[in-house]
């Protein structure tokens, strides 16, 4: 095999790509299961359901992601320009807000507490919330740090087409659980 | 998450290097143990899967022994199995856990991970004319995530409880109550534990084989070019990459019933005396999430053994195989209807009857692709220059098992009769013959017919023949009988028969049962040893010793990193021309364009193409002037 084929295959970078697709598929099975769940679960009688108003701290973690979403297209907008030192900028500005979302969704946890919906609780339509919100919180953490792997490639100088990759990668997974998040958020809020 | 973090690994990337002639450097950790080759973790796969399936069948003689004697100690189980069998007769908790760990590495790591992590990782690439998988780094770890499921849920019979007991289903409230028995303990986490980690290894390798097929096919191979084989597995791992992570949301829910307190699926039980503080839970909404999967899970299991059953059928009968876009439009409805049938396995949970209704009509239908497959298979055989090689013994075998077990699905899809036949033996009888033998049989045809493939050797025929007729005729012996005590209303599950009346007429039966079970457990020796002896000492197979068309076949025997020595073979027609009128031989490659081959080509070879039917017919126009 010649030098110049071997070269040709490792730079066919598509399939890869199209895992990332077909795992979101597998993380939208899951949560489509939840939320599936959700509806069994809450029809079973007249006592089951959210009953409550839902915190505000999810609305400004709402604008928070959304946000972070624009400055990761920002990133990689910068990078197919070329300008490596501005997706630098925008990853750090995205990496910062996704910590915000973070915390916030701890907040929103607090407040429900305080407001005696436990995740221990006889109406386990309320626990879901925190099932919701906490396996997303876990793919926000695998989000995360998909976007320090760019980071990190992109401080250590790497080729372009591969910085551009891991970038997308990371991207492609970062805006779905941005709309996964807005689609449980709208989910609640049509529940509650 | 792993599949996102591997994603990104340069690992993945780097792994393509290798592929030169020029510059392999192999050391024995990464060829034999963390090897990206597919061909490499197929066998690894395929002997994980062998030896767990050894261990489950030993599981069943177990549980066997106990239901043919029940009243009778044998000490030697005491040797055996020490406390879980306390003056040599088996202790009924320790008898749930058999029967659940056998259903759980049969299903799950047998039928689900040995089949098609063994033939899809094997045939995917070679079939498809590929160097590797999409990713073979995620591949890599997809085997070792499996081999960890295997060793966590075998350490479960290493904790003093035993290994969990709630059955394959895990329903709770038996799964999420640590105490509601011996079962329920730490087997029960470490069941869980071990789910976890081979949802995550079938998930990595689904996604793997789904996106090789649709990316990574050689020139020339498009959708309707590929042998049945491949269709089959694409279509289990679309299956699979839909329906797992449902089997994950209703785990997910289950530790939290389990560890944290939570309320899911848990209400209003009273146990040992004391009220739990659980209340307001549903146990059928688990039901409903673990059957979500779980039917396509059976469909998982059979469609990689009918795929291999087509191809190696149409190899055998030197025939193409019959109605090809039937076979796979049917594989196709199948995965689809496989979607809406779930509810059938809750006929009795108190389902609303008109709901129960719409579950049996979905039910119903999907007997309609099946059988067009059957239908299919039969007509391939028919006319056909049979050659009994053991895999097409194998793959009849798979047809007769499909069709006698198939049939009393139509019994148990209808809901007014699930009511009486509804965990029996019955359904017992139903499952073992149409998803058990069937894809234990489409498995064994797999291995017999590509054991060449995998190492360059072939297998005895003869220990062949002698494994297919005594696994054959043994489990009809273990099966069928199974039907009748079933219809007389024997629960399946039970530790022993011998405190009802009227099933003590039974016992006869079980013990025939059982008898039967030893010896087609038996005959396996028979493939074991045919099967190790001949991976060093079997007779060395030529290049094409099947005289097959696909792909495959066109690698050298050595079976060297990146398939092909040179360039990619171009494919030029689909794999099932054999016997073709005209031609000198009974098979034509695939990778033989039609140009060689005038004297055979028919107007449909063509797909309307007038320039090419103008040259075909010029051709045959002058070829008749020569004759006259």
């Amino acid at each position: 095999m010649s030098q110049s084929v071997i070269d040709k295959e490792k730079l066919n970078l598509q399939p890869k790509k199209f895992n990332m697709w077909l795992f979101i598929i597998t993380s939208f099975m899951l949560f489509a299961a939840f939320t599936s769940g959700f509806i069994v679960y809450t029809q079973g009688s007249a006592d089951k359901g959210i009953k409550i108003i839902l915190p505000h701290a999810f609305i400004y973690s709402t604008i928070v992601i959304l946000l972070s979403s624009g400055t990761m297209y920002l990133a990689f907008r910068a990078a197919k320009q070329l300008q490596f030192s501005k997706q630098r900028q925008y990853l750090w500005l995205t990496l910062i807000l996704g910590i915000g979302f973070f915390c916030l969704q701890f907040y929103a946890w607090t407040v429900l507490v305080k407001m005696g919906v436990y995740l221990i609780n006889p109406n386990a339509s309320q626990s879901f919330i925190y099932i919701f919100t906490g396996v997303h919180l876990v793919h926000i953490l695998a989000g995360l740090i998909l976007v320090i792997n760019s980071l990190v490639g992109s401080y250590k100088n790497a080729p372009p087409v591969k910085n551009i990759f891991r970038l997308e990668m990371a991207s492609i997974f970062w805006h779905f659980v941005d709309i996964l998040w807005i689609y449980l958020y709208v989910f609640l809020l049509l529940n509650q | 998450m792993a599949t996102a973090l591997t994603v990104n690994n340069p690992a993945s990337v780097h792994s393509h290097e290798e592929h030169g002639e020029h510059h392999h450097h192999e050391t024995f950790l990464t060829k034999y143990i963390f090897s990206q080759d597919h061909k490499m973790i197929a066998k690894q796969f395929l002997i994980t899967g062998i030896i767990m399936g050894v261990i489950a069948m030993i599981l069943s003689v177990l549980f066997r022994i106990q239901l043919a004697y029940p009243n009778t100690a044998f000490p030697f189980l005491e040797t055996l199995l020490g406390r879980f069998a306390p003056e040599g007769r088996l202790d009924p908790n320790f008898y749930l856990s058999l029967v659940t760990i056998h259903g759980t590495i049969m299903v799950f790591f047998v039928l689900t991970a040995g089949l098609s992590g063994t033939f899809s990782n094997l045939l995917i690439p070679l079939q498809l004319g590929a160097r590797d998988m999409a990713s073979p780094f995620l591949n890599m770890l997809s085997y070792w995530f499996f081999f960890t499921a295997c060793v966590i849920m075998l350490s479960s019979f290493f904790v003093q409880k035993g290994p969990a007991g709630g059955g394959w289903t895990i329903y709770p409230p038996l799964s999420a109550l640590p105490k509601a028995m011996p079962g329920s303990e730490m087997g029960m986490t470490l069941w869980l534990a071990s789910m976890v980690l081979f949802v995550a290894s079938q998930l990595m390798g689904g996604i793997n084989y789904i996106s090789t097929v649709l990316n990574m096919r050689t020139k020339g191979m498009d959708l309707w070019k590929m042998p049945l084989t491949i269709w089959a597995f694409f279509l289990t791992a679309i299956l699979g990459v839909l329906s797992f992570p449902v089997l994950v949301a209703g785990v997910v829910l289950l530790i939290f019933d389990r560890s944290m307190g939570t309320s899911f699926y848990l209400s209003d039980i009273v146990l040992n005396g004391a009220v739990l503080p659980n209340e307001g839970g549903s146990p059928i909404l688990f039901e409903h999430l673990f059957w979500f999967l779980g039917h396509p899970e059976v469909y998982i299991v059979i469609m990689p053994a009918m795929g291999i059953a087509s191809e190696v059928m149409a190899v055998n009968s030197r025939k193409p195989i019959f109605g090809y876009h039937a076979m796979v439009y049917s594989l196709i409805g199948i995965t689809v209807l496989s979607f809406i049938v779930w509810g059938h396995h809750m006929f009795v949970t108190g389902m609303n009857p008109f709901i129960g209704g719409v579950f049996m009509i979905t039910t119903l239908i999907i007997a309609v692709p099946s059988a067009v497959k059957t239908f299919n298979w039969l007509a391939t055989l028919w006319r056909g220059n049979i050659r009994f090689t053991p895999a097409m013994m194998f793959a009849i075998g798979l047809v007769s098992f499909f069709i006698s077990g198939g049939l009393t699905g139509i019994f148990l899809g209808n809901a007014a009769l699930d009511i009486n036949l509804h965990d029996t033996y019955f359904v017992v009888a139903h499952f073992h013959l149409v998803m058990g033998s069937a894809a234990i049989f489409g498995m064994l045809a797999g291995v017999y017919h590509w054991f060449p493939k995998m190492f360059g050797r072939l297998m005895d025929e003869k220990l062949g023949y002698l494994h297919f007729w005594l696994t054959f005729i043994g489990a009809y012996l273990v099966f069928f009988p199974m039907h009748f005590m079933g219809l007389d209303g024997v629960p399946r599950r039970y530790y022993a028969f011998t405190e009802f009346e009227s099933m003590k007429q039974w016992l006869s039966v079980n013990t025939f049962i059982t008898w039967a079970a030893i010896m087609s457990a038996l005959a396996q020796v028979a493939f074991l040893f045919n099967f190790f002896y001949s991976i060093f000492h079997g007779k060395k197979a030529t290049q094409n010793p099947w005289n097959a068309n696909t792909l495959e076949w066109t690698t050298p025997v050595e079976r060297i990193h990146g398939n092909w020595p040179g360039e990619i073979p171009t494919v030029y027609r689909w794999s099932y021309d054999y016997s073709k009128p005209g031609h000198d031989q009974d098979f034509i490659p695939q990778t033989v364009p039609f140009s060689q081959t005038m004297t055979s080509n028919l107007p449909h070879d063509f797909e309307d193409d007038p320039d090419v039917e103008k040259l075909q017919s010029e051709w045959i126009k002058q070829n008749s002037q020569e004759v006259k």
